[in-house]
């Protein structure tokens, strides 16, 4: 180990993510497998994990809820941010046709993934979901990297009006293998819905952390750590606990 | 013949030595009785009190090139609360044979006989009490363990309310842990668990220009600790004649057989989970056992405390 525990760098590019947050693309690199995440720190705010929506150069999509998020989005071009990593496993590639479901700020955790698939040559279909128009996050992103992209609402002020889920149904029989990351609910109405001959169905999971290395235990999802076994499960190893996080 | 990695901690056989300390893999049964089915000996529930606690924010676990450093803070959901999660705890680790001790703290000797009281219902094979934090009684705030009659009153206090097995969970922060230790066998103690984090310490960032931890300062464990644990280790068991759970940078089982000869019974390990999970206690295991046959060492109970000469 390094005697510098975090990697400071700068803001160089930062995206406003319609009413919700934004993205911020960094001056330095973390490489990573799609999915792991990064514990990003605030000097005398807070630190907190995130998704690494791009490594090379880290990229960090932010939705605003907290004090960390608050002081996050508020970052200019030019300002620093602290992070360590990356933590944990991320999603692997499995087969030639990716399908990938991101509800708000999940979509975050999907960018990497998507681009990596594409270095592949591989194949893939995107859905974003949020509840309005205005929470959705990385649309612009997500669009060069998939082959289709479609976008569904709550409210149904764009794209399909209903959940993210429904809009994917009709795609499940495409895929090779089925990537999701976003609100919990919408998680458990995933593992709820596979038929027993679905594709492999990986998820990204979010919980509160102290350590992001598999020590403190504050992150665990029944036996499993999310920081170090996860954050990106089989949904079956944690379908029974879905639901049941603290975030 | 293979060596025998079996242990009897006061009264309690273990599989093996290896204990998982206090506050690591927190306090759900599903970690805990993870730990114990990947091979633990025995296993630690975090620290618990009467009253709830949220601890500190985040920067709060950090690692750094001798360990780890932290203020959690004793987060902990409460001893009632606790004592559920202690019963299906129990529940999944008496098939495996593997005993479950359970960590109170409080802040009043009184504090520390109700969470007695409350997690003695969950049936622990072990209660450990830790004594680190303030004792708020003090003029100063000045820790329990660093005071050998308010470690004894402590002890006594937990003792009047719970006949099970009592551990005292010691501190290496005083120059006179013998001291504190002969305090608390007198007042009940059945045995030790030493030690727990040196320090407190600081990180510093240099960018930013302040400690990293948002409580600034934390206690270290990890590699950095194990020559500081097996002193004290060697001390408690030259002056009582108690079992110890010897913990403090316990990675290796080459460590693990130095803490042996030191004196401890059993082992205590925390910090060695980071990056390796629970795969940690195989490893050790596997480690121990290669040692002891080059060493012909056919039970740990032939080298326990042999350092003393």
């Amino acid at each position: 180990m390094a005697e510098t525990l975090y990697a400071r760098m700068r803001v160089v590019r930062k995206v406003t993510e319609g009413s919700i947050g934004v993205t911020l693309i960094l001056d330095g690199e973390l490489p990573c497998e799609p999915g792991q995440f990064a514990m990003v720190w605030v000097p005398g705010v807070e630190e907190r994990p995130f998704t690494l929506m791009n490594d090379t150069p880290v990229g960090l999509t932010i939705a605003e809820v907290g004090p960390l998020t608050h002081a996050l989005c508020a970052l200019n071009p030019g300002d620093w941010v602290w992070l360590r990593g990356p933590y944990g496993h991320g999603y692997p590639l499995q087969g030639e046709r990716l399908l990938l479901i991101g509800g708000g700020s999940g979509s975050a955790s999907l960018a990497l993934l998507a681009k990596r698939a594409k270095l592949h040559d591989l194949h893939v279909r995107t859905f974003l979901g949020a509840r309005s128009a205005s929470l959705l996050m990385l649309a612009w992103y997500m669009a060069d990297l998939s082959e289709k992209l479609s976008i569904a609402t709550d409210d149904g002020t764009l794209g399909f009006h209903g959940s993210v889920l429904q809009a994917a149904a009709s795609d499940l029989p495409w895929a090779t293998a089925v990537y999701a990351c976003g609100p919990e609910g919408m998680l458990a109405a995933l593992a709820a819905s596979r038929k027993p001959d679905a594709p492999p169905c990986w998820v990204n999971l979010e919980r509160v952390m102290r350590c992001g290395i598999g020590v403190c235990g504050s992150c665990h999802c029944g036996s499993q750590l999310v920081c170090a076994d996860g954050p990106v499960f089989a949904v079956e190893k944690v379908a029974a606990y879905l639901g049941s996080g603290h975030t | 013949m293979e060596p025998n990695l079996g242990v009897n901690l006061a009264g309690l056989e273990l599989h093996n030595p290896f204990v998982l300390a206090s506050g690591i893999w927190g306090s759900a049964a599903e970690t805990l009785i993870r730990a114990g089915q990947a091979g633990a000996g025995a296993v630690t529930s975090k620290s618990c009190s009467v009253v709830p606690r949220r601890g500190h924010p985040n920067p709060a676990v950090l690692p750094w090139r001798g360990g780890l450093i932290n203020a959690v803070g004793l987060a902990n959901p409460g001893a009632a609360e606790e004592r559920l999660i202690l019963r299906d705890t129990q529940r999944g680790l008496r098939p495996l044979g593997v005993p479950l001790i359970a960590s109170i703290f409080g802040g009043t000797p009184d504090e520390y006989a109700r969470a007695a009281e409350l997690v003695a219902q969950a049936e622990p094979d072990i209660i450990e009490v830790n004594i680190s934090c303030p004792n708020v009684q003090n003029e100063f705030g000045v820790p329990f363990a660093l005071d050998p009659g308010a470690a004894a009153q402590v002890t006594a206090a937990v003792r009047a309310v719970y006949s099970g097995r009592l551990f005292i969970k010691l501190s290496p922060n005083t120059p006179a842990i013998t001291a504190v230790a002969r305090a608390a066998a007198q007042a009940g103690a059945d045995g030790f668990t030493a030690v727990n984090t040196l320090g407190p310490g600081m990180l510093i960032d240099t960018h930013a220009r302040m400690p990293i931890l948002s409580n600034r300062i934390g206690g270290i464990s990890g590699p950095a600790l194990l020559p500081i644990a097996l002193r004290c280790v060697y001390e408690i068991t030259q002056a009582l004649s108690l079992p110890v759970i010897g913990t403090g940078g316990i990675a290796s089982g080459e460590a693990a057989l130095q803490m042996v000869m030191a004196g401890a019974t059993a082992l205590g390990v925390g910090s060695a989970l980071a990056g390796e999970g629970t795969a940690v206690f195989q490893r050790l295991s596997a480690e121990l056992r290669t040692l002891m046959a080059a060493e012909g060492i056919a039970a740990l109970s032939e080298v326990r405390g042999c350092a003393h000469g």
